[in-house]
């Protein structure tokens, strides 16, 4: 609304016009947190985590086809303290899993986090001894890729989900993370195992589990583990 | 995979080496396999990498508890050893057995610097001693780990060890 | 939970001053994923290293005495991950010499296709890895972007970028369309000619020469006393290929070279690698040639393959033959016996030790890992180098982690 030429104005609380501020046109009226959210989207530098297969598909994202260039994170440091998003691609191991807490708290604030493929998310397909099953049992994850590999425009996807948590959620001082998910973070770390359900036969608990009978029959089949 | 070329001659020879009654000889498909105990495996190898020159390229072991149709007087741990002639191109498999109460099996480190971490490997994961490997410790596992995974017993999901490990929340970090 | 290798009498600090312990931990970006070295230092020259491995250990071994021996080839691939269909043919080629089943000649061909696209994609990403390593980042984006155009045949061939899980006892997943052979043709037109950028790009580069040359050199005797196979051993002179030495599949009908070197260096195992695609670039050729026409896989009367839904719905044995592989706990019999088979992978011999005990799921399945074997050469190529030979000697040695640990 000009009131005069080559002027904008920001309204003042009456909602009269010409009782607001005068800026020159071209401005753009807009909070701190806003401003500093939307340069650090923009920024994001990953710091690959890459265990395994996972990190190919990785490597592939930062090639020439499908550039993560665009996004502005193709400095991938792989020093913790120059990042500011971990992405976790690949299986984390049980000797691999303390390193990955480390890192994660070597890296400052305000941080974020991607779990990349099933083997991060969830164990993917090594339910075995070894494997953690899923990093977000253990670390804060943001976004989570579904995928064994996920397909590089997936994980460009993510990127691009973590971006608008960013301008969402973050602020100048930090990471508060998404306001709506931040009771369900202080709920999760509540949760305690469970139990084996009464009456119910070992091995078909994993079935429920699971959803289906593993090959090769109950004898090999481990014993059920929280 | 190509077993020896001339089979009964070679095994003859080596017979006539070793002394009778050192090995027995067994055969599946194309592999060619040579059983022997624990206390002649070195002999054994040593002669066929020496006198015949044959390498080794793999070292593993198997645990056969519960297998269909083993007696339980055999051995439970069984490690092969396969033999690559390079010049010749003939292999051969050689296995020896390994009972439960204490395991061991002498090392062969002295005959080929590779059969180190594989050796490490099979304790590893089954709990077999090696003795005189220079320094017989867990590979792949974490140090403190005290089961041995492999084994038949030992169930796919672990006891419990994956779930081991602190839970950093978002304050915390 | 890591291990304190301070403790251990030889590496104490305080008895030798001037010693130093540098972690080269196993988050860098240097050692491809997951790798643990503990250097003992004077100065930049390294006086020991201990690698640290374990970091990736997965259990594979232990999976595969869970599952199903179609279904462990999802598995499978995700050990040597940059070539994943050459573990397939690996592991099917052990079960099906178990099995006794002989394949057709079409499956056979395509096979061997399938082989050498990824042998070809492994020396890519092992060449380019190394030169990345080394500080040369356009060699690098030239091999990946033609490990694109591979990817893009396997995903036209089974949908999957990598990883495809392509083979089956008894035959393949689906067979070749006009379009898969379409891409490869475009592939073979391509790949004379970033290999020749490549070459441009870093065999007359002195810095490339001066740091590869000469640095991790491997003796023949050494090679054969430490189990090393594949380009690592062929560049010391071990002149041994399963393809030549061994044949399997179809390999005798193809008119190719085995290259081999005697140097044993770096450069050497490079060279070598450079050189394998040419020949896997020949093989393709002659192996699109004469690609046969016929089924892909085994008849159903030999109860093996899955049939397709033309043959599940028009014929009552094609029924039958589903319904017993798709039932869990039905099935094709295995003999209970056990067998060695081995493939020449891209990193060596990959090969298989199976034990089967009568039902479909395997009993032991014992993988002979190239990348481990090769990784114990590490302390003993690395000694008395400096650190930044470290990077040079790791990539020729072409660790995969998922193949060294499992």
């Amino acid at each position: 609304m000009a009131v005069k030429p080559g002027l904008i104005e920001l309204p003042g609380r009456s909602g009269k016009s010409g009782s607001g501020v005068f800026a020159p046109e071209g401005t753009i009226f807009t909070t701190l947190d806003a401003v500093v959210n939307w340069c650090r989207k923009n920024s994001l530098w990953p710091m690959p985590f890459a265990t395994a297969c996972c990190g190919i598909e990785l490597m592939a994202v930062g090639s020439s086809r499908f550039d993560i260039a665009r996004f502005g994170a193709e400095v991938m440091r792989f020093s913790p303290r120059q990042c500011d998003l971990m992405i976790v691609a690949g299986r984390v191991v049980m000797k691999m899993m303390p390193v990955l807490q480390r890192i994660w708290l070597q890296m400052p604030e305000p941080k974020y986090a991607i779990s990349m493929g099933a083997c991060a998310s969830s164990g993917g397909i090594f339910d075995t001894y070894a494997v953690v099953q899923g990093v977000d049992r253990f670390i804060p994850i943001d976004v989570y890729i579904p995928g064994c590999p996920p397909r590089p425009e997936q994980i460009l996807r993510a990127v691009m989900d973590v971006q608008a948590k960013v301008q969402k959620g973050g602020s100048a001082l930090g990471n508060l993370g998404l306001p709506e998910l931040r009771r369900m973070e202080e709920q999760l770390v509540q949760i305690k195992p469970r139990a084996a359900l009464p009456g119910v036969a070992t091995e078909r608990a994993d079935e429920s589990r699971y959803g289906y009978r593993l090959p090769g029959g109950e004898s090999l089949v481990g014993r059920r583990d929280s | 995979m190509k077993t020896l070329k001339t089979p009964d001659k070679t095994l003859a020879e080596l017979r006539k080496r070793l002394g009778e009654g050192v090995f027995t000889v067994s055969e599946n498909l194309d592999n060619l396999r040579l059983h022997v105990p624990a206390a002649k495996l070195i002999d054994l190898l040593t002669a066929l990498r020496n006198d015949f020159g044959f390498q080794l390229t793999e070292l593993g072991g198997e645990d056969y508890l519960g297998y269909p149709g083993r007696s339980a007087s055999r051995d439970r741990f069984e490690v092969h050893y396969i033999l690559l002639n390079h010049d010749t191109a003939e292999r051969l498999v050689v296995k020896t057995g390994v009972s439960d109460p204490d395991p061991t099996l002498p090392s062969v480190y002295s005959l080929w610097h590779g059969a180190d971490w594989m050796e490490r490997e099979v304790f590893d994961m089954y709990g077999i001693i090696f003795a005189g490997h220079p320094d017989l410790r867990r590979i792949l596992m974490p140090e403190g780990f005290r089961s041995f995974p492999l084994r038949k017993d030992y169930p796919l999901r672990g006891r419990g060890e994956r779930h081991n490990f602190s839970r950093l929340t978002r304050e915390e970090s | 939970m890591p291990v304190n290798l301070l403790d251990e009498p030889d590496i104490q600090a305080e008895s030798r001053d001037y010693h130093w312990t540098l972690n080269f931990g196993p988050q860098h970006p240097a050692t491809h994923t997951t790798l643990r070295l503990v250097l003992e230092l004077e100065g930049e020259t390294i006086l020991k290293a201990t690698p640290d491995i374990g970091y990736l250990h997965s259990g594979f071994e232990k999976l595969g005495e869970h599952l199903n021996l179609n279904q462990y080839v999802t598995v499978v691939d995700r050990k040597n991950y940059i070539s994943p269909p050459m573990n397939e043919v690996a592991w099917h080629n052990a079960v099906e010499k178990l099995l006794g089943i002989e394949l057709t000649e079409r499956c056979k061909y395509i096979r061997v296709i399938i082989g050498e696209l990824a042998r070809i994609s492994d020396h890519l990403l092992c060449a380019g890895a190394a030169a990345l390593d080394l500080g040369a980042f356009t060699a690098f984006l030239y091999a990946f972007n033609l490990r694109e155009q591979i990817y893009d045949i396997y995903e036209e061939m089974s949908g999957y970028r990598f990883h495809p899980g392509f083979t089956r006892v008894g035959g393949v997943m689906y067979d070749f369309t006009e379009r898969v052979i379409d891409r490869i043709e475009r592939l073979l037109k391509t790949l004379p000619k970033v290999l020749a950028d490549m070459e441009k790009l870093l065999f007359r580069n002195k810095i490339f020469l001066e740091r590869m040359r000469g640095v991790g050199t491997l003796t023949k005797a050494d090679a054969l006393s430490f189990c090393a196979t594949g380009p690592v051993a062929r560049a010391s002179g071990v002149t041994y290929d399963l393809r030549k030495d061994e044949p399997y599949l179809v390999y005798p009908e193809f008119d190719f070279d085995v290259p081999f070197a005697t140097e044993g260096d770096c450069f050497a195992r490079f060279h070598v690698r450079m050189e394998e695609m040419v020949q896997a670039s020949r093989i393709l050729r002659q192996a699109l040639d004469k690609l046969p026409g016929g089924p892909v896989n085994v008849p159903i009367a030999e109860k093996f393959p899955m049939p397709d839904k033309g043959t599940t719905y028009n014929s009552m044995e094609g029924l039958i033959q589903h319904f017993e592989l798709v039932m869990p706990n039905r099935g094709f019999q295995t003999p209970k016996n056990e067998i060695y088979a081995a493939v020449e992978g891209p990193n060596g011999e990959l090969g298989y030790y199976l034990i089967t005990d009568g039902t479909q799921v395997a009993w032991r399945t014992r993988t002979r890992p190239p990348s481990f074997i090769h990784f114990q050469l590490f302390p003993h190529l690395i000694r008395n180098h400096m650190i930044s030979d470290v990077v040079a000697v790791l990539g020729s040695l072409n660790i995969i982690a998922a193949e060294l640990d499992r």
